[in-house]
């Protein structure tokens, strides 16, 4: 087990009229290795969810553990957890400060004490790693474009060599040839190294092509965890709480209903592709 | 740690002090605080705070949100302190060294202190009771008369409404900068002053960049709606004066000409 979330509460602005609850008896295991996606509307608490996951955040009751430690103990080295568990937040780009990218991807392993050499290698690897171009390398962060930025930010976390790595809506505001490069960077990330992924996103289109399992948030609570097929299947009561199932699942439905042999329950256009020439016999 | 700051937040609620016209307590706070400073006794004191009870209490806001923002000046109310503790000559209590405190000393101390928190308490008040839109609204129809000197009122109040509105704004983003920072392991807390002066740029490079952003996005959305200045500006929602306006500026008066009798003659 990688992160266990137990009957986790979270309470902003506790004391005053403008009291609210963010989080509401919150359960989850993330175990190592799965590809998670992170669904729910603006305001359901999945952004105050994962900053409870490297300790950003303290819930007002209920526990955090990471490989089995409470990471609210005084003792519990948050430097270390806050390196295993990379949180890339909303607009990363906004973030950058250095006067050139390298530089700036510096700034994780370079506070996590590491020799000179060391920070400038994993600096190297995570620029790599992301498909930064060389030639950009030394060029100030604030000339690139969003989409560049955007891939110097997740540098910037992924050189601290995080084991898991949380992104909050990678691609908000990207166009929709940037929002594939980065999905398909987050998925070649998991596949190669392996790096858990959790995938906060308001949109279903976005993770089911990629996701292993999906947790839909909705007003503080859990609503949903399981396989995206079976989340899919409550596509009804997804609308109910102002998010939607993949087009396909819609598409595969009306033909389900209509009376084709297709299994309703496709996902991703793959599937449903080969579910579609199958009932042709094709 | 940024969330306590509370100069200049407004607080969602609904009272007598909320409904007031902000021109009554934009004087208010501006008697209260030359009150202050007139009132030389201890009795004087006690009726500053007495008033400034009841107004925190008609406001509606719980006290524990307005003394959350004292921790702010703590250091300045302890420096203040000090130095009028140990700095002020007259006859000494207690004498160390070359060191010593004095009657004269404690009771400056002692009072320097009650007119800070007086002061802050008081004026925070005004800012959390009202909208920054409704207090430069009552700024600029208060400073109308110095159109007449050119001086250009409208536009100064609308500099300060928008810093003002920005604040909340800034200390939202500061929180989500320095909490992406800390997520690469920036440590803002610990080290030596150099240190951490130094740790403070990863912080403020964004943040400026991202101030000067939102300028020129405000500044763009605000000629897009024409905006052109004071000159031949109407408002939706003019400022009239209601009965509850004058009993408050009647209330304000009793209270100043008390303090005044009470602070200064009396005693």
């Amino acid at each position: 087990m990688s992160i266990i979330l137990d009957h986790v509460n979270y309470i902003y602005d506790e004391d005053t009229a403008m009291a609210h609850a963010a989080l509401i008896d919150v359960n989850l295991e993330i175990p190592k290795g799965q590809f998670i996606g992170l669904i729910g509307h603006t305001g359901s608490g999945k952004s105050t969810l994962i900053q409870h996951m490297n300790g950003l955040v303290k819930p007002t009751s209920g526990n955090v553990y990471f490989e089995g430690k409470d990471i609210n103990d005084p003792d519990f080295n948050k430097k270390e957890l806050r390196a295993k568990v990379g949180l890339v937040f909303q607009y990363p780009e906004h973030q950058l400060f250095e006067t050139d990218c390298f530089k700036d991807v510096c700034f994780g392993p370079k506070n996590l004490g590491l020799p000179q050499k060391e920070v400038e290698l994993r600096a190297y690897e995570a620029l790599k790693q992301v498909g930064f171009d060389d030639d950009y390398f030394y060029q100030s962060p604030f000339d690139l474009s969003g989409g560049q930025k955007r891939r110097v930010a997740i540098a910037g976390v992924l050189a601290m060599k995080p084991e898991v790595l949380i992104l909050d809506e990678p691609t908000a505001g990207l166009d929709p040839k940037g929002r594939e490069d980065i999905l398909n960077l987050i998925a070649s990330l998991h596949r190669e190294m392996g790096i858990t992924i959790i995938l906060v996103s308001h949109s279903m289109d976005d993770v089911a092509d990629y996701v292993q399992r999906i947790i839909v948030m909705n007003k503080g609570r859990v609503a949903f965890d399981n396989e995206p097929k079976e989340v899919f299947k409550h596509y009804k009561e997804l609308e109910e709480i102002g998010l939607a199932a993949p087009q396909v699942t819609y598409v595969m439905q009306e033909l389900s209903a209509a009376g084709f042999n297709v299994d309703p329950g496709a996902t991703t256009l793959e599937e449903a592709k080969n579910e579609i020439l199958k009932c042709f016999g094709i | 740690m940024l969330r306590d700051i509370t100069l200049g937040q407004y607080y969602r609620t609904d009272s007598v002090i909320h409904r007031l016209d902000p021109r009554v307590k934009l004087a208010t706070t501006f008697i209260f605080i030359i009150s202050l400073f007139v009132v030389n006794n201890f009795v004087g004191y006690l009726l500053a705070t007495l008033f400034l009870v009841m107004c925190i209490k008609l406001s509606n806001v719980p006290p524990k949100f307005i003394f959350r923002g004292m921790k702010t000046i703590f250091f300045l109310l302890l420096i203040t302190m000090v130095f009028n503790l140990f700095l002020t000559p007259g006859r000494a209590i207690f004498t160390l060294w070359k060191i010593s405190i004095t009657y004269e000393g404690l009771f400056l101390a002692i009072k320097m202190a009650f007119r800070l928190i007086l002061l802050i308490s008081g004026s925070s008040i005004m800012t959390l009771t009202t909208t920054p839109n409704n207090l430069t609204d009552g700024l600029e129809s208060l400073l109308k008369p110095l159109k007449i000197f050119h001086v250009p009122v409208h536009e100064i109040s609308m500099m300060m409404s928008i810093a003002l509105r920005f604040i909340p704004i800034l200390l939202e983003e500061t929180d989500k900068i320095m909490k992406a920072q800390m997520a690469r392991c920036a440590d803002f807390e610990s080290g030596s002053l150099i240190n951490r002066a130094k740790s403070l740029v990863p912080l403020l490079v964004p943040l400026f960049i991202s101030a000067f952003r939102r300028a020129l996005e405000l500044a763009m959305a605000m000629e897009a709606r024409c905006y052109r200045g004071g000159e031949g500006r109407t408002k939706m929602k003019p400022l009239i004066y209601q009965n509850r306006d004058r009993i408050a500026y009647a209330v304000v008066f009793g209270y100043f000409v008390l303090a005044i009798v009470v602070g200064r003659i009396i005693f």
